[in-house]
């Protein structure tokens, strides 16, 4: 079974039609970029898939581990591993990181019907991911994202991504606002997380990213659909000629 | 209260209402009859057998009361209160003469203990472990804490009175301490709110039937949290209750205050005085939890709290700081203060107030420097949702005479929804050129991003709103004692359950 299946999905915002008919199939392993323009509808599409309100879905389907995803609400579909790194992650003034990652992990554990993580047992998991991403503990202790750098938030993301362990993670433009070291950490943590039954689907603008972060299948989007689908050396191709030429395709 | 008797269907009512105090409890009492008149203070003095002084205190206050207006400055709208329909006598009827706790009536245990309050010494000894708070920090031992049952009118409990005594602090119901200590209530009582203060503290100079008094002698540290728990429980009656805690020099009090009512459709009034006298060097903590019912979803019934609340820093170097977590009460009138008279004295003010359903809120504080080098700071964060209103109203000004005033003040309203109001009046008045008056304002909406983020990680919308609130008010927060902080947090997404969606 695949684990993500977009099928023929259209979705409006207020009274303009953003997606016209997207399908996309995931399988477990696989790393998939969707690339395109500004106003292809990329991000439209991973709010959809996360359930961010204010979309009205007017036609197709999402299917999740062969669940209808868009009947689920938000957080039900994070607690069954849909996991979306924001572009622009908050700021949630007065509530610790630490406090925030615990608060989050025990609330989908509680929804799975598992045991929440007695404090020692989360503090040690904690330690061990942030120490991976090169994260300080002093990090932990300030308000979420509150005077992050970029780079800071960016990893922040990674962080939550390696400790609520989901199955689908969807990376919104993680590039943006990043120079090429805060990237390339940015970079590793998402490559560590790789894994023969996580998938994740990686959205950016521009190709460099995906020389750090190595797509299985590159996806081009236009004006609300998929235009042109193919392997890693399709971003490369896109380098060189721009969108244009797809956009006259859509 | 008038009979504002709506008629709801009651099953329904119960339904939606997450009210978790609103329990009755069934037991006779003893009222005096409905309505006010020189018969009902007289009726009440003879309760308590007081002294020939305090009946004449009472007396002045109730004739003044009856020349006053009440008062319609604030931002509150609520029918007119009909002062001849209450009682303003209500004790539950002793079955015999009490002489330890074992034979306080077991229905009104009961009551406390269901609310978590425990009146026997022993159960509060036994309460050792208590839920950890913030991440890594092991938490200490339950520490003791000292109770005062107030149940409608009367007190039905003092515990660790012994204890307190050994340390030379008195901590009883002022009733008693009228009889028992006449020189120090005398002394204090209404020095630092008059009788002639404002309409409901007159009013409540004259019918008061019980409430706590303490008294910490010069340089004693009190050796435990010293608290007192409200309870209205009968129907149609005031709740007058009169608080006067003295810290001598050099002595140190941390004093806490509960309050619940079961859920009614008609309104209860509350109309409570608070005094708290710090002489030199003496410092006074005063945390409340004020849950008193806040009315149904529809805005039926609750409780109307007017209360006087007024510290004295009477001392060089004293010091008086409130905190206050509210959430409760239909109305709520309340503005509690700092009279900065001593030099070097400082006055403190920390306030969440927390406005759901058809809630009204005018709160906030005065600070008023008259000694010189004086400071104070403010911390307000209001939060609003639902179809309330909850305003901050604050007074900070400096005496001629006090040179080198200081104050802060941050007022942070939050709104949830787009249904209720947040409002920020601010009095700034500084009347000598080297006070230094600091004010910062902010207002925003729980913003949508916010949440979503939040609920992106898996916690419901309710957790996200009670986990970004507890973000706001953490400043506040963290100037409770640590248990009522823990009872605090929950208090706060209980009452905003329901806001969102």
């Amino acid at each position: 079974m695949s684990l993500l299946e977009v099928k023929n999905l259209q979705v409006r915002v207020e009274d303009r039609e953003i997606l016209h008919g997207l399908s996309l199939t995931v399988n477990p392993g696989e790393v998939h970029a969707i690339m395109g323009p500004n106003g292809s509808g990329k991000s439209t599409l991973s709010h959809v898939i996360a359930g961010k309100p204010g979309y009205e879905v007017t036609g197709g389907e999402i299917l999740f581990k062969g669940e209808n995803l868009l009947e689920m609400a938000p957080d039900e579909r994070a607690a069954k591993g849909v996991f979306l790194a924001f572009q622009y992650p908050v700021e949630i003034p007065g509530v610790a990181t630490m406090n925030f990652l615990r608060t989050a992990l025990n609330a989908q554990r509680k929804a799975r019907g598992e045991s929440e993580y007695s404090t020692p047992d989360f503090l040690k998991k904690v330690r061990e991911v942030a120490k991976s991403l090169n994260i300080p503990q002093d990090m932990l202790k300030r308000g979420v994202n509150v005077g992050f750098s970029g780079g800071e938030k960016k990893r922040n993301e990674i962080l939550q991504m390696a400790l609520f362990e989901p199955s689908l993670c969807i990376l919104d433009e993680m590039d943006s606002g990043l120079d090429i070291d805060a990237l390339r950490i940015a970079a590793d943590g998402v490559n560590a997380l790789r894994s023969p039954d996580r998938a994740m689907v990686v959205i950016t603008h521009y190709q460099r990213l995906l020389n750090y972060i190595v797509p299985d299948f590159v996806h081009v989007m236009s004006k609300g659909r998929v235009v042109k689908s193919g392997g890693k050396e399709l971003a490369l191709e896109l380098e060189e000629s721009g969108y244009a030429r797809f956009e006259d395709a859509a | 209260m008038p009979a504002v008797q709506e008629t709801v269907d009651r099953v329904r009512r119960i339904d939606v209402d997450q009210y978790r105090y609103g329990f009755e409890t069934v037991i006779e009492s003893e009222k005096a009859p409905k309505g006010l008149s020189e018969d009902t203070v007289r009726f009440i003095s003879a309760k308590k057998n007081e002294p020939a002084w305090m009946l004449e205190w009472r007396l002045e206050a109730y004739r003044r009361w009856l020349t006053m207006t009440e008062p319609t400055w604030a931002r509150v709208d609520y029918p007119r209160i009909d002062y001849q329909d209450l009682y303003y006598y209500s004790a539950p009827k002793p079955k015999k003469q009490l002489s330890s706790i074992d034979e306080i009536d077991p229905e009104i245990l009961k009551t406390y203990e269901k609310l978590g309050i425990p009146l026997r010494e022993v159960a509060v000894l036994e309460g050792v472990v208590k839920p950890q708070a913030e991440g890594e920090e092991a938490a200490p031992a339950r520490s003791k804490i000292a109770v005062d049952a107030v149940f409608d009118s009367v007190s039905v409990a003092t515990t660790f009175k012994e204890e307190l005594k050994k340390a030379g602090v008195i901590f009883m119901p002022i009733s008693e301490a009228i009889r028992e200590h006449p020189e120090l209530v005398q002394k204090y009582l209404g020095s630092v709110v008059p009788t002639s203060d404002n309409y409901f503290a007159t009013l409540n100079s004259a019918v008061f039937s019980d409430g706590s008094f303490v008294y910490v002698p010069p340089g004693v540290r009190c050796p435990m949290e010293l608290s007192t728990y409200f309870r209205i429980n009968e129907r149609n009656t005031g709740q007058f209750e009169r608080t006067l805690i003295i810290a001598d020099k050099g002595s140190y009090v941390s004093y806490l205050e509960g309050c619940t009512a079961p859920q009614r459709d008609e309104n209860q009034l509350h109309a409570a005085v608070v005094e708290l006298v710090a002489h030199d060097d003496a410092e006074i903590k005063y945390s409340t939890v004020q849950n008193w019912y806040p009315g149904n979803s529809e805005g039926v019934g609750g409780i109307y709290n007017f209360v006087t609340k007024r510290g004295d820093c009477r001392g060089v170097n004293s010091k008086i700081s409130w905190t206050q977590v509210e959430t409760g009460s239909a109305i709520t009138w309340k503005y509690p203060s700092c009279i900065l008279r001593g030099d070097n004295s400082r006055g403190e003010f920390y306030s969440i107030a927390i406005s759901n359903g058809y809630q009204q809120v005018d709160s906030g504080t005065k600070m008023i420097h008259l000694g010189k080098n004086t400071t104070s700071r403010i911390i307000s964060k209001g939060i609003a949702a639902g179809k309330s209103q909850n305003t901050y109203r604050g007074l900070v000004t400096a005496h001629r005479k006090a040179t080198g005033a200081r104050n802060y003040t941050a007022c942070d309203s939050l709104l949830i929804g787009d249904k209720c109001g947040a409002h920020t009046v601010p009095y700034v008045e500084a009347k000598n050129s080297s006070a230094t008056f600091e004010h910062e304002a902010t207002t925003s909406k729980i913003s949508e991003d916010v949440l979503f983020y939040c609920i992106q990680r898996g916690l419901s919308q309710e957790e996200a709103v009670g986990l970004v609130v507890n973000g706001f008010v953490k400043d506040v927060l963290q100037q409770l004692p640590m248990e009522f902080a823990v009872e605090a947090q929950k208090l706060i997404s209980i009452s905003l359950e329901g806001s969102v969606g």
